[in-house]
């Protein structure tokens, strides 16, 4: 071993690299590498649907609009927070997620469990002026939402390239999808996406 | 996980930590046959190198590090399927749906394994779990009279209901006021508590289509003399005389139907507002007001607490 020099790898660029790759890497190789293989990320829990093609729609907004720049997606496991919105999140609530919007900051409170928390006509309101319901808010209002209209163009292409990556929509899912959100507003999409959150885990538990 | 992804992880780890021990030890001896603290015939600018051993400091912390490291290994998970000697987890792991959570939950307990969530929920269990049912052995409206509850109650109504009701409880356009005495689907302590479980669904249909724009204008008006304010008797009049549809929900009097959660329209309290104007567009693009429903996720003696807050609103002593 002694004959090994330390001068080698100091003076050969290329065995430096090739080491140092090796050595950052590892950490990945443990930790990441594996969960692609587990069943227990990449199984749906019971009872999760897809989203629908308006629900999709509402997602995209979500992110377009970077919601999740303020809201995060993940409930941790402790009191503190499934006391505030329920049960933990769970890694088969998010396998059909391209991507997962869990983020790590809340400005905002988490929206994991948010679908069924509040109706329809609150989230209206809100998002035209988040004041009118909640004075000390700080959140931007989104009133232009209510103005524009889908037109579903993209809206099945979207759902296709979903099923490439493993959503299980169906072809007549796909067929219906232009006219299931034709006409609607973004405000409706965005609604939709909202009221959906984290409820396949209640409504499974019958 | 697999044996061979678990077979996986322990390998690299123990590799990564032997290969590290090796580097640390092999750096630690001094191959250059110069003695320490002498030169290494290097200089660069008048700089020279001096074959200085490594700090000390630095190489005890490295040492406390792998102690450290292995430690936790043998105590936590971490190497593949091996549970670490504590059995301890930060959650109970691969769970599918609300049974299997509350079933890992039990079988953890059992079993003795420390599960850090279930523990902080248990111990909460301990200690609330008594206050909380206390509370429930007494009805809603005896509760009302209760400090304590009422502290609680209010601390759960701003973190649960506030979003909507306002944090004074006096609601919004839409929201009800919780503080006055006028109740759409009854302000009974047995009315409140199912109106907070199970949630309530509002349903004033659109009448566009079936009358005109002013057949709606004649009804706002008719609608707005029925709690006593003036209104242009002509339209008041032609108003009423369609009012037999409305009549169907609100009652012939319009002092509404709490069955149906039908508003009373003779006290002067207006939801969506009480201009004629917001009675025209009630009137015209129906109204669909939602309480959802708590119990899944507040359970039921949070909500019978909430009750008594809300009920103890309006009903002073």
């Amino acid at each position: 071993m002694s004959r090994f020099k330390h001068e080698f790898v100091e003076k050969n660029l290329g065995w430096l690299s090739i080491l140092m790759i090796i050595a950052v890497s590892i950490g990945g190789l443990v930790e990441i590498t594996p969960l692609i293989f587990q069943k227990q990320v990449n199984e749906p829990i019971k009872g999760l649907e897809p989203y629908s093609a308006l629900e999709l729609e509402g997602r995209d907004i979500y992110i377009r609009e970077g919601c999740n720049n303020c809201h995060s997606q993940m409930i941790r496991p402790f009191r503190a927070e499934t006391e505030r919105y329920g049960h933990y999140s769970l890694a088969g609530e998010h396998v059909w997620e391209f991507p997962h919007l869990w983020g790590s900051k809340r400005t905002g409170p988490d929206l994991a469990r948010v679908g069924g928390r509040y109706s329809d006509e609150w989230h209206y309101v809100h998002l035209m002026n988040p004041r009118n319901v909640v004075p000390e808010s700080n959140m931007p209002a989104f009133s232009w939402l209510a103005e524009n209209k889908l037109t579903g163009e993209y809206t099945a292409k979207k759902m296709e390239v979903m099923r490439t990556l493993g959503v299980p929509y169906k072809d007549e899912d796909i067929a219906g999808a232009k006219e299931a959100v034709q006409g609607e507003t973004e405000m409706d999409a965005l609604i939709a996406y909202l009221q959906s959150l984290g409820t396949a885990l209640q409504r499974a538990d019958k | 996980m697999s044996s061979f992804w678990s077979a996986w992880i322990i390998v690299l780890t123990l590799a990564t930590l032997v290969v590290l021990i090796w580097l640390l030890r092999w750096n630690m001896k001094n191959y250059t046959h110069i003695e320490e603290g002498q030169e290494m015939d290097h200089e660069f600018d008048g700089i020279v190198e001096l074959n200085n051993p490594l700090p000390k400091w630095w190489t005890y912390l490295f040492w406390a590090c792998f102690v450290w490291g292995f430690l936790y290994l043998a105590l936590y998970p971490g190497l593949g399927n091996f549970n670490g000697l504590l059995d301890w987890k930060s959650s109970n792991q691969d769970i599918r749906s609300l049974e299997e959570s509350r079933q890992a939950m039990k079988e953890a307990h059992e079993k003795g394994m420390i599960v850090e969530y279930d523990r902080a929920i248990r111990s909460a269990e301990e200690k609330y779990g008594p206050i909380f049912e206390a509370f429930a052995q007494q009805p809603v409206n005896e509760l009302a009279k209760n400090e304590d509850a009422l502290d609680v109650g209010q601390r759960l109504f701003l973190q649960n209901c506030a979003q909507c009701h306002g944090s004074n409880a006096m609601g919004g356009q839409g929201f009800p006021n919780l503080t006055d005495n006028d109740w759409l689907y009854g302000g009974e302590p047995d009315d409140i508590k199912t109106t907070l479980l199970q949630g309530r669904q509002g349903n004033m249909p659109a009448f566009s289509g079936q009358f005109s724009d002013k057949q709606i204008t004649e009804l706002a008006n008719y609608v707005a003399s029925l709690s006593g304010r003036k209104r242009d008797a002509d339209l008041v009049q032609a108003g009423k005389a369609n009012f037999a549809v409305c009549s169907a929900c609100h009652g012939q009097d319009g002092k509404g139907n709490q069955q149906l959660g039908a508003p009373n329209l003779t006290d002067n309290v207006w939801l969506y507002g009480g201009s004629i104007n917001k009675i025209e567009e009630t009137l015209k693009h129906g109204r669909n007001g939602v309480m959802p429903a708590w119990k899944n996720i507040l359970g039921e003696d949070k909500i019978h607490v909430i009750s008594a807050y809300v009920y103890s609103l309006s009903n002073e002593e």
